[in-house]
């Protein structure tokens, strides 16, 4: 087998034919990381026994002749979903040693397909960052060129795929944390609809924004994963009904909001319109949509993230879970608790929460910044009257150099400027590969996104198979 | 706006300690980022009041509870400090200061 080429639905029908067994699947995938892993750092940790062990355990469902998609498939685990027993850190070191008391509910779902955990993979503590380097055990790199980052915040779930040491993958999206890394890495990355995926068991990061989605090779894939992770979930408040909405008819409409986009790079502009003109071969119509508000999208993201963040991230004081550092006065125990577990741009962004949450500034930041969400959601909800989807690049440039934004933490926050729009407006996007641009003689990927419509995945996924095509 | 940002005093409401060379650098860092986000003041939200965002609370039933101490074990394992069945903290209220 080629993990290179390797897809969950070509391990599917190998599996079943028993032209291998899912025990030879994950020892090669743990073969891969063994050799691989040392430069890539995906993985925090790797579970290679347990792994052999639900690889039997899927071989005896097998022979059964009871499997299901992702029966005997490897996949790693962003390090913030909870498998109970298994440390959970969020990459962070005040979770350095914490064990999670329960199961996610997509790791549940997972479990009841008997699917092969490989183990939990790097990321920006927290989910606070675009570059993996935020993580307290050290970055990711880029497996098409290791000087460069992989994205993040779910970098190490991105550079696991792509670098064939994972079949897929789970991430957790909050301003574009699967869709950036899946672009920087040449993967297929999904955010689905708010709510359209449990977050029981997700280590909160910025609530109103956080949905989890799935990395993969291909679009297929990203589907068969997501398939299996969706649905309504009593142990999530925000999770959605599982009433099917009635699928639109196609328009093949699509929308670029070509005003949005006009200080692109012309190397980017070039690889994206590439795949315009496949849309357009396609048979779709490309037209012009106004999303005015957008302009406001990444200001309004960095103010309801830190405030959201600095709320979740309260409960972590030392107390009932985590690193604990003693102190003579409870006060204490929270401040240096806390200042010991949390890296850099943790604090910031407690500290930027703290601010425009604290009194007599709550008006002007926060509350204005949910009014001006609402106009961008607002801004989405014409767009769609008249197209199936809105699609733009997933990131201004490719994967800039490991260190390169370290300095200005403003400069970083730009790299997600066309990806925070849609957890504002809590749509669904994907990020397909969309053609590669050079950068020092390496050749990079760079992402195309499609934008659906609430509960839009299916056209989502159907735009996007013929993108890759 | 935020010409003046007391760092000080916004680590000590998030129960944050923060060192002197780490307060020199937020003091730069984080009025920049204040600074960046303040373009949202340009925007017109009178049709969007903060208020109107369709956003409604969502309860459980308070039914069915678990059998008492199913979890405590669990539970009070994670604990970086405990007493017998209840997890230990310093004294929260005291007479000084």
């Amino acid at each position: 087998m080629d993990l290179s080429t390797l897809t969950i639905t070509e391990a599917r029908r190998a599996l079943d034919a028993k032209e291998y067994s899912a025990l030879d699947l994950t020892n090669a995938y743990l073969d891969a990381i063994a050799e691989k892993d040392g430069e890539i750092h995906a993985y925090l940790e790797v579970w290679a026994d347990s792994a052999r062990e639900e690889a039997k355990a899927a071989d005896a469902v097998i022979a059964r002749g009871e499997s299901q998609p992702l029966t005997g498939i490897p996949i790693a685990v962003k390090d913030n979903m909870l498998i109970e027993g298994r440390i959970v850190s969020a990459a962070s070191k005040i979770l350095e040693n914490y064990r999670a008391s329960y199961d996610a509910t997509v790791i549940s779902k997972l479990k009841a397909q008997s699917a092969v955990f490989l183990g939990r993979t790097n990321m920006d503590e927290f989910a606070l960052g675009s570059s993996t380097e935020n993580s307290a055990y050290g970055p990711t790199k880029n497996p098409h060129d290791t000087s460069r980052v992989p994205g993040g915040t779910s970098g190490g779930s991105a550079a696991a795929v792509a670098a064939g040491m994972a079949l897929a993958a789970l991430g957790s999206d909050t301003g574009g944390s699967i869709r950036q890394p899946a672009a920087l890495c040449g993967v297929v990355g999904l955010k689905p609809t708010y709510g359209a995926v449990s977050r029981s068991g997700l280590i909160a990061a910025a609530s109103s924004l956080d949905q989890i989605g799935t990395l993969a090779k291909n679009v297929g894939d990203a589907k068969i994963l997501f398939d299996a992770i969706r649905g309504h979930d009593g142990l999530d408040s925000t999770s959605l009904p599982d009433d099917a909405t009635p699928e639109k008819a196609e328009r093949k409409m699509i929308g670029v909001p070509r005003e949005f986009l006009t200080n692109l790079n012309p190397e980017m502009r070039a690889e994206f319109k590439t795949t315009l003109q496949i849309l357009k071969d396609k048979g779709y119509t490309l037209i012009d949509v106004a999303l005015p508000s957008l302009q406001y999208a990444l200001a309004v993201y960095y103010i309801i993230n830190p405030a959201e963040v600095s709320t979740n991230l309260a409960r972590l004081d030392g107390i009932r879970y985590g690193l604990s550092v003693p102190a003579d006065v409870i006060g204490e125990v929270y401040s240096k608790t806390r200042a010991a577990g949390f890296g850099a741009e943790t604090r910031r962004r407690i500290l930027v929460g703290t601010f425009v949450l604290s009194s007599g500034y709550a008006d002007a930041y926060y509350r204005k910044a949910r009014s001006v969400r609402e106009l961008i959601r607002a801004d989405f909800e014409e767009a769609f009257e008249s197209v199936d989807a809105i699609v733009m690049p997933t990131t201004p440039s490719p994967a800039f150099k490991l260190g390169e934004k370290n300095s200005d933490p403003v400069s970083l926050y730009l790299e997600d400027i066309f990806t925070v729009p849609v957890n504002l407006a809590g749509v669904p996007a994907i990020s397909v590969p969309g053609g590669m641009v050079e950068r020092d003689g390496k050749k990079l990927p760079v992402g195309f996104q499609i934008i659906g419509t609430w509960r839009g995945e299916d056209t989502l996924f159907k735009i996007a198979a013929n993108v890759e095509l | 706006m935020t010409d003046k940002v007391d760092i000080t005093a916004l680590a000590k409401l998030a129960r944050l300690e923060v060192g002197d060379a780490e307060l020199k650098k937020l003091e730069t860092e984080i009025p920049a980022i204040l600074h960046f986000v303040e373009t949202i003041q340009k925007a017109n939200v009178d049709a969007h009041p903060s208020t109107s965002s369709g956003l409604k609370n969502v309860m459980r039933a308070d039914e069915n509870p678990h059998e008492t101490g199913k979890y405590t074990k669990t539970l009070l394992d994670a604990a970086p400090a405990r007493e017998g069945n209840r997890v230990a903290v310093k004294q929260v209220i005291s007479r000084k200061k």
